[in-house]
């Protein structure tokens, strides 16, 4: 079973829908316990992450997610909250992945970063299965992770950025895959199947 | 490289997609689930359903067609037409929309950009601005184009940014359903004062439109309605113009 985390600041039903696709059992869950008992965690998250650590640590997960043993996937602001920090809201993250996050500089790019953009695959990851380098994911964000030694694919916004980061059983995505067509679904596909 | 994006309009009356110029002699052009998934096939980048319906009543049917759409495609969509409270931006974007489009009640009422994009984030809120060109300015009209304000174009789209909205799209009444271009003076101007992404709209008629409107002013997005519900142009042929034209497209 897959649990998927309800905690106020995600857009949970897109990627429910998309796991349904894929034919997969999951619960939409804000309980530790079914947390804990998951064979999956899918950490998804839009919106401000002041106020979505807030909710975490309201919901007592914030330590739950920390010491979550089981491949656990952040998408878009939950993967910005499991780096040390953000500039968001000034607030101190997961600390899962070194880095913090930081805002787009608007003197020299759009932002938001809205839109379908290219990742190049920096290192292997059983995510990229099937899902060549250069192939193109939906973005929405205002801040980024820089890349670090854990970055295992960079995409281009005036700088590069990761949009994508693993460690151990730890993974994270900035693109929403769940809005991102049949490489997005291939990805997630990645996640449950192979991770 | 972040791609330009080709987004389709629907609009959407009494829970069927309607077709027609300037909302006159409107046709049923099929159902929203069908003709989302007929575009997400076809290439589209994202999409925006345009809520025409006129009684609050039937209205509330939106929500269940948001539902649909959601569990039917891949791609992200935006809703609009109409909303004026917090309670309804989130009860859309919890039946699986990506983002509300806020046109006249934030010019009523601007702080709804700030409270919305701080509840849901800048990504989530869409300031939808129609302009017509009066006297020697652009003025902002509401209400569908049928009431006229007075706040001046560039200086409205300034302050939905600065309010955070986080994307704009702009219509010109002036061009809408004259196929004669997007009105390129004004999105050239306007990509040069915000820092936001810009969808044009209003004004479509060919290839070389959007081109244009990329090229010259800038712009992040394109919207059509009738160019695509008509089949004038097939979103897989326009894409590969702008791709052989160097404009970075997904296809």
């Amino acid at each position: 079973m897959i649990a998927l985390i309800d905690y106020g600041a995600g857009n949970v039903a897109s990627v429910a829908n998309a796991l349904t696709e894929l034919k997969q059992d999951f619960k939409i869950t804000c309980n530790e316990i079914e947390i804990c008992r998951a064979d999956k965690v899918i950490f998804p998250g839009v919106g401000e992450a002041s106020f979505a650590i807030r909710q975490l640590h309201m919901l007592n997960l914030f330590s739950v997610l920390r010491m979550v043993k089981k491949p656990l996937l952040g998408i878009c602001l939950g993967m910005q909250l499991m780096v040390d920090h953000s500039t968001e809201g000034n607030v101190a993250c997961l600390g899962i992945f070194p880095g913090t996050a930081e805002k787009f500089d608007s003197a020299k790019t759009k932002v938001p970063h809205m839109g379908w953009n290219d990742i190049e695959i920096k290192s292997e990851s059983k995510l990229f299965t099937n899902i060549k380098s250069g192939e193109r994911f939906y973005f929405a964000n205002s801040y980024y992770v820089p890349v670090c030694e854990y970055t295992t694919s960079i995409t281009d916004n005036n700088i590069n950025f990761t949009s994508s980061i693993e460690k151990g059983n730890f993974y994270g995505v900035q693109f929403h895959p769940e809005k991102s067509s049949d490489a997005g679904l291939q990805l997630l596909k990645n996640f449950v199947d192979l991770c | 490289m972040l791609c330009k994006r080709i987004i389709p309009c629907l609009d959407v009356k009494d829970g069927r997609v309607v077709k027609g110029t300037n909302f006159i002699n409107l046709v049923d052009a099929g159902s929203p689930v069908e003709l989302a998934e007929r575009y997400s096939k076809e290439g589209a980048d994202e999409l925006v359903f345009l809520d025409i319906t006129a009684s609050a009543e039937k209205r509330k049917t939106l929500i269940s067609i948001v539902r649909e759409v959601a569990k039917a495609i891949r791609i992200p969509f935006t809703v609009g037409g109409g909303i004026s409270e917090l309670s309804d931006i989130e009860a859309l974007l919890k039946a699986g929309a990506d983002k509300i489009s806020l046109n006249s009640a934030i010019v009523k009422n601007p702080e709804l950009i700030t409270k919305a994009a701080n509840q849901f984030g800048s990504q989530a809120v869409v300031a939808a601005i129609d302009i017509k060109f009066i006297g020697n300015e652009y003025k902002v009209f509401i209400k569908g184009g049928r009431e006229e304000t007075n706040l001046k174009g560039i200086d409205w789209c300034k302050q939905a940014a600065e309010l955070g909205a986080g994307e704009i799209l702009l219509t010109s009444m002036d061009r809408d359903g004259t196929k004669e271009g997007y009105d390129l003076n004004f999105l050239k101007e306007l990509t040069s004062k915000v820092s936001v992404p810009v969808i044009a709209s209003g004004g479509a008629g060919k290839k070389e439109d959007f081109l244009a409107a990329f090229k010259e002013a800038n712009v992040d997005a394109c919207l059509a309605a009738s160019l695509f519900h008509f089949n004038i142009l097939q979103i897989k042929e326009l894409k590969c113009y702008l791709k052989d034209n160097n404009v970075v497209v997904r296809i």
